[in-house]
């Protein structure tokens, strides 16, 4: 029989793979019940996933490509920004569901124990399924623009290939802030604030609504310091044709994302054990 | 650790009172520096006091448990009881690795299942059979663990009808029900229990305590269950630890824990005091408490062929035509007697600020089993209560030879004691 020892503190390093991989039945359980309630009682259901960035592309056409006149070199702008759009709310929602991962279970790790890194996993899986939806009507956009364009103006680079490391990269980035973020606001909440509108602040540091090549010169480097940014040039590149596919910069995000990663997992199994006393 | 389930070593907890703010902060910031940079121990650990609620403390540390060590032998059920606050959902949490001790260890074999709550990671939106497989994982089932037991569960909560419906639309007795089937269906080495079977029907509590029991008799499995309900503590417990202010108090057979608690709560009890009670919002209230003899001096301890009486004070505000009840409770919080002046039709007028003492007198014999038996009087007009006071005071009967043949009864006698002959 397994024997178990609880101690106040515990190792410099002590991550509970194992403990995760007993429960995964439970991350399954729990991406259905997102997946399943979210919109219960809703006449439109899974529709609501694409009405929502479909009203935001129309707007940032008015107000960024119209008003503002930002190039979307040579893109189409309804594509241009809904790819944007899609990959930076699947990196937001990512975010947000690692970051309140305390507050928001905080009836339910009261009373059982399990490992707590449960949660913010199922929530980027049930926010991926969410992401495909999305991903459903830009193609079907995609597919329109393609036969109406004459032909070579809309091109698919090989490297789409790279697409879902793209998306493990969005998806880990976000979480794994997330994970720090949740780990500092258990006790003291006044980094939520700073939080709740610092990450939308970020999206205009992250080449979203632009192309990189459209940023001044001298912001070029700042922002390709965001690890973010090769990412979402790379998906634009392989197919819009715009962008750049920058591999030095795609090592440097992973390598980034790794760090990061590994830290927040290390904070969050530390903060775990007690925040029920403070949160 | 071949026998022992659980073992508890100088396990500690401690909590900060008071509200998170700058305090804290600074608090944090030189508990950093102490421990961190000047490597030494944590200069809040030793402010800590016991915790006692009532009690107005010094420091914002409070250790709500404190040194505690005992073990827990594999196939025991052990009660843990305590007043509120004595550190048993503490423990409890400690245990199911909800929170992590402050000092100390814990260690135990297998699985542990907590039903600390019922029907945890339970939504709304989602079907008893949704909720079923919810909240069997969330307890660290498999899906195909749950699968297997599902009909089990299914039949033992008696919810098969409404299977299919979500949650949301049942009764709160029903998802309790279906909580708690989950959690029986488990099969942890060791259970934790914290009084859930205070909900549910009565027919739900009895299934619910003959599983408890089947699950530590039959497969000998491990239970811990707390419970203020002291008769449930005897019938399904075998040992038992009495917690007080965040230290083990007592150990022993469950038996023994619950007279030794009810025995601390009633003496507690015996000096009720009047002269701190906060009366500003009463009307009339009792400002004085007393048994006495037959010459009216106070006086706890009886014999059984004593008859009792006793005199209470009554102040009030203003003009009322009060009723006095009195009642008596054996260490089991059973009724044992109760007199009330308005069952003869006693009913006695009290004028505004003034101080009545009205004086009961019972005319027969006690001839109730020896020991300890608490107080509770209260005062009314009509239906109105006008103030009542719990444990207010206490009586002895004394141990004695009560038929007078010289034998002084032991074991376990019956609550009422009557003399009588036999023939042939």
């Amino acid at each position: 029989m397994r024997i178990t020892e609880i101690k106040p503190y515990k190792k410099w390093f002590d991550i509970d793979l194992k403990g995760l991989w007993r429960y995964r039945d439970l991350y399954y359980m729990y991406v259905r019940r997102d997946i399943v309630t979210q919109y219960k009682q809703t006449i439109l259901g899974p529709l609501w996933y694409v009405i929502q960035p479909l009203f935001t592309t129309i707007m940032y056409m008015f107000v960024f490509g119209g008003l503002a006149g930002i190039s979307t070199d040579g893109a189409p702008q309804p594509l241009f920004y809904m790819a944007g759009i899609v990959l930076w709310g699947y990196f937001s929602q990512c975010f947000n569901v690692s970051s309140d991962v305390f507050g928001a279970n905080a009836n339910v790790f009261g009373k059982v124990y399990f490992p707590r890194l449960v949660v913010p996993l199922s929530g980027i899986t049930s926010n991926l399924l969410k992401m495909l939806i999305q991903l459903g009507m830009f193609i079907i956009i995609y597919v329109y623009y393609a036969m109406t364009l004459p032909a070579g103006t809309l091109r698919v680079d090989i490297s789409l290939l790279l697409f879902p490391v793209l998306i493990f990269l969005i998806a880990m980035h976000g979480m794994s802030w997330g994970l720090i973020i949740s780990s500092m606001t258990t006790k003291y909440r006044d980094m939520k604030f700073l939080i709740q509108f610092g990450i939308q602040l970020f999206m205009y540091a992250t080449p979203v609504i632009y192309p990189l090549s459209a940023a001044p010169e001298k912001y070029r480097d700042i922002i390709a310091l965001n690890p973010l940014t090769p990412i979402f040039e790379a998906f634009k590149y392989s197919c819009l044709g715009c962008g750049t596919l920058d591999w030095s910069g795609l090592l440097y995000s992973t390598v980034f994302m790794c760090i990061t990663l590994f830290l927040s997992v290390l904070v969050f199994s530390r903060t775990e054990r007690n925040f029920m006393d403070t949160v | 650790m071949s026998n022992i389930a659980i073992e508890f070593e100088n396990v500690g907890k401690m909590y900060r009172l008071g509200r998170v703010g700058t305090g804290t902060l600074s608090h944090d910031l030189n508990r950093w520096w102490t421990t961190n940079i000047l490597r030494k121990e944590d200069p809040y650990l030793k402010i800590g006091e016991t915790n006692d609620r009532s009690k107005k403390g010094h420091s914002d540390y409070v250790w709500a448990l404190h040194d505690i060590s005992f073990k827990v032998e594999q196939g025991d059920v052990v009660g843990i009881i305590g007043k509120n606050g004595a550190g048993k959902s503490t423990l409890l949490k400690l245990l199911s690795r909800i929170t992590s001790p402050t000092t100390g260890s814990i260690r135990y074999q297998g699985r542990i299942a907590s039903l600390l709550e019922v029907g945890t990671g339970f939504h709304p939106e989602m079907t008893g059979r949704e909720n079923i497989y919810m909240n069997g994982s969330i307890m660290g089932m498999t899906k195909k663990e749950i699968t297997r037991k599902l009909d089990e569960i299914v039949d033992f909560a008696g919810v098969e009808r409404y299977l299919d419906t979500p949650v949301k639309r049942y009764s709160s007795g029903m998802t309790v029900r279906l909580g708690f089937a989950v959690a029986a269906f488990l099969e942890p080495e060791i259970l934790v229990v914290d009084e859930v079977l205070t909900v549910g029907d009565a027919e739900f509590q009895k299934k619910a305590i003959g599983k408890m029991k089947d699950v530590s008799q039959g497969s000998g499995r491990t239970v811990l269950f707390v419970s203020h309900n002291m008769a449930s503590v005897r019938t399904l417990c075998n040992q038992g630890v009495v917690l007080k202010n965040g230290c083990v108090d007592y150990i022993g057979t469950a038996d023994k824990c619950v007279d030794y608690y009810t025995e601390q709560s009633l003496m507690s009890g015996d000096s009720f005091d009047f002269a701190n009670r906060n009366t500003s919002h009463k009307r009339a209230f009792i400002s004085g408490f007393d048994f006495t003899d037959e010459l009216g001096n106070a006086q706890t301890s009886f014999s059984f062929s004593d008859t009792l009486s006793c005199k209470l004070t009554v102040q009030s505000k203003e003009d009322f035509n009060v009723t006095a009840r009195i009642t008596l409770f054996d260490v089991n919080h059973s009724r044992v007697m109760a007199f009330d002046s308005q069952d003869v039709s006693s009913v006695f007028p009290v004028k505004k600020g003034s101080e009545s003492v009205i004086t009961c007198k019972v005319h027969e014999p006690l001839n109730i089993k020896p020991g300890r038996y608490s107080v509770n009087v209260s005062v009314r007009q009509g239906n109105e209560l006008l103030d009542h006071i719990e444990n207010v005071s206490y009586i002895d009967v004394k141990e004695e030879d009560f038929y007078g043949y010289g034998r002084f009864s032991v074991g376990d006698m019956p609550i009422c004691l009557r003399h009588h002959t036999w023939a042939i």
